[in-house]
């Protein structure tokens, strides 16, 4: 295996997108020109709500799908035109666990390791020491159909670095995990970015997630990138602290006016009885908001100040909160 | 090339390793045959006394008309595996490795053709064992030509299971060709016997070829000429479907 040696040889981006556009049937514009770049041996995270695009991009990154418009190069190789060249130098773990459920942990990886090629010595070792790593070495010889969520995740993502790819890519990788396997999966991928050198590509909606996990990030909504850059550059884009005042009732235009006034707080906005703003030193806004509030009339609930946040990121450049999209995607 | 052989094996090992564990399903799959094979053999027992009836007892014409008929029903349903395959993401999986597309049709192909031939080998059992005699030579081709049929067959189904990608539009199209195919094929009643239009739907049924071919291996003074000519029709047939299912896999890819 030259992974490493390769991998050091090249500098620059594992990964270049540029003006994706992808229309399924029907006329869902899934994606609407979406372009990023992806340094070599680094973790970036595709941000954005459940049907945002960043399925449809790992999709079209990964040679499952094609593109109606744009390009992309995964390790240097044309996911249009050498799509067998791109799949040698990836590895995917998808949103659906692509595990076989009546084989056992250690068939599901001595397959994988035939698919790429690997010799079989080599695959056999492979498939052991990855047991070994996931800790399923035990459970090596059950079917996969009796492991529990968090065990068939590891086997997953297994499957995933068995022929030591390039670029890994994982498509919401601790959705539906419980709080503890959730927890193991991020040491496990900071480990893979630090000690493996893997360039990963993460998607995910958990905005905690890519705080923690992404070095660079970008946020998708509607099919577009509104922003990108690290978590600290997107949030110190934010001037001041995130003001929430919670209305006792919903009055919208009253209440926006009323804040509007208050000097030192921009970017105000309601949705229900939520009202947010920004401040420069939130702290000395709070009096000042809450005595405006009670002048026009509008009873509060309680208030709270902190610093910005991926979520106050999301607001600014979707035009709404990260919760509200996911539910409107909900409703559609 | 062997690496395309190996992925090949690899997948078909991972599919006949799956059917190892359930082997009840392989029992129901026996059960039919038998039913069909004993209640056929039993209710027509007389047809030998039509006038016009050429050949041995009916037991013995019946029997590479079963054969065939359960060939296409296994190799019928081969699509289910991929559509499961579709659900789990194990598919995904596949198509985003490096494998030789055509290795992800032949693996279903292979393992049919592995179903086919132990079906058939309990099914001749079976007509042994209630009277029947044939030649090993005559065992031999009738599985051959079992698997020609099951092979196009199963490719077929692969395609349409990636095109529905749906198990009910795959259960709905087995069920409603399975059995006409085979009454409009000398399965189950003599040729001569047969209404004419029907003999003249048949000439162009591959279930017919694969039947005609089946019976005139299984008795004496076979017609190679007819048997060669109908294996070579199959063998088109498999090269058609084969193209096809790899088409469908496309045309999957572009839906997902």
């Amino acid at each position: 295996m030259n992974g490493s040696a390769e991998r050091s040889r090249r500098e620059g981006s594992a990964v270049e997108a540029e003006g994706l556009v992808k229309t399924y049937p029907k006329g869902v514009r899934a994606l609407d020109g979406v372009g990023f770049a992806v340094e070599a041996g680094t973790v970036f995270g595709l941000l954005g709500p459940n049907g945002a695009g960043k399925s449809t991009t790992v999709k079209i990154l990964t040679t499952l799908t094609l593109p109606d418009e744009g390009r992309a190069l995964v390790a240097g190789h044309d996911v249009v035109r050498e799509p067998m060249r791109v799949r040698e130098a990836i590895g995917v773990v998808g949103q659906k666990p692509g595990i076989d459920p009546d084989a056992t942990g250690r068939e599901n990886l001595r397959l994988q390791g035939d698919l790429y090629g690997l010799p079989p010595r080599v695959a056999r070792a492979r498939a052991d020491e990855l047991l070994e790593r996931f800790r399923l070495a035990d459970a090596a010889r059950r079917i996969v159909r009796t492991y529990s969520g968090g065990m068939q995740r590891k086997l997953d993502v297994a499957l995933g670095l068995v022929h030591r790819p390039e670029v890994l890519f994982l498509d919401e990788p601790t959705t539906g995990l419980d709080p503890e396997a959730r927890a193991d999966m991020w040491e496990e991928i900071e480990r893979l970015a630090h000690a493996e050198g893997v360039t990963v590509l993460l998607t995910t909606h958990y905005l905690e997630e890519a705080d923690r996990l992404a070095s660079r990030l970008a946020i998708v909504d509607r099919g577009r990138i509104v922003a990108a850059g690290t978590p600290d550059e997107l949030k110190s884009g934010l001037r001041g602290d995130t003001l929430v005042v919670e209305l006792a009732v919903s009055v919208n235009g009253r209440a926006l006016d009323a804040v509007g006034r208050v000097e030192g707080v921009r970017e105000a906005s309601v949705d229900g009885r939520v009202l947010r703003a920004r401040a420069d030193e939130g702290a000395r806004a709070v009096p000042a908001v809450l005595a405006a509030l009670e002048a026009a009339g509008v009873p509060v609930a309680a208030a709270t100040v902190a610093r910005p946040s991926l979520d106050d990121v999301y607001l600014r450049h979707a035009g709404r909160t990260f919760g509200a999209a996911e539910a409107e995607d909900v409703r559609r | 090339m062997r690496l395309a052989i190996r992925q090949t094996l690899s997948l078909t090992k991972r599919l006949l390793l799956a059917l190892w564990r359930q082997p009840w399903f392989v029992a129901i799959t026996l059960v039919q045959p038998m039913i069909w094979l004993l209640l056929f053999g039993a209710l027509f027992k007389k047809v030998i006394d039509i006038p016009g009836y050429h050949g041995g007892s009916y037991l013995e014409f019946l029997t590479p008309g079963i054969v065939i008929m359960s060939a296409l029903f296994s190799a019928g349903w081969n699509g289910m595996s991929l559509i499961d395959a579709i659900d789990r993401g194990v598919m995904d999986r596949f198509l985003v490795s490096p494998v030789w597309r055509g290795a992800l049709i032949a693996c279903g192909v292979l393992n049919v053709a592995a179903v086919i031939v132990i079906q058939s080998l309990v099914i001749v059992a079976v007509a042994f064992a209630a009277g029947a005699s044939f030649s090993v030579l005559a065992v031999l081709m009738m599985l051959a030509l079992a698997v020609l049929l099951g092979a196009p067959i199963a490719a077929l189904s692969s395609a349409l299971a990636l095109v529905t990608r749906q198990e009910e539009s795959l259960i709905g199209a087995v069920q409603f060709v399975v059995l006409p195919a085979t009454f409009l094929s000398s399965g189950l009643m003599a040729a001569n016997l047969m209404p004419g239009w029907i003999r003249d739907v048949a000439r162009f049924n591959p279930v017919n070829w694969a039947v005609t071919a089946a019976r005139a291996v299984a008795s004496a003074g076979t017609d190679w000429g007819l048997v060669g000519e109908h294996a070579a029709l199959l063998a088109a047939m498999l090269l058609l479907c084969g193209w096809l299912a790899t088409r469908a896999l496309r045309v999957y890819q572009r839906a997902v």
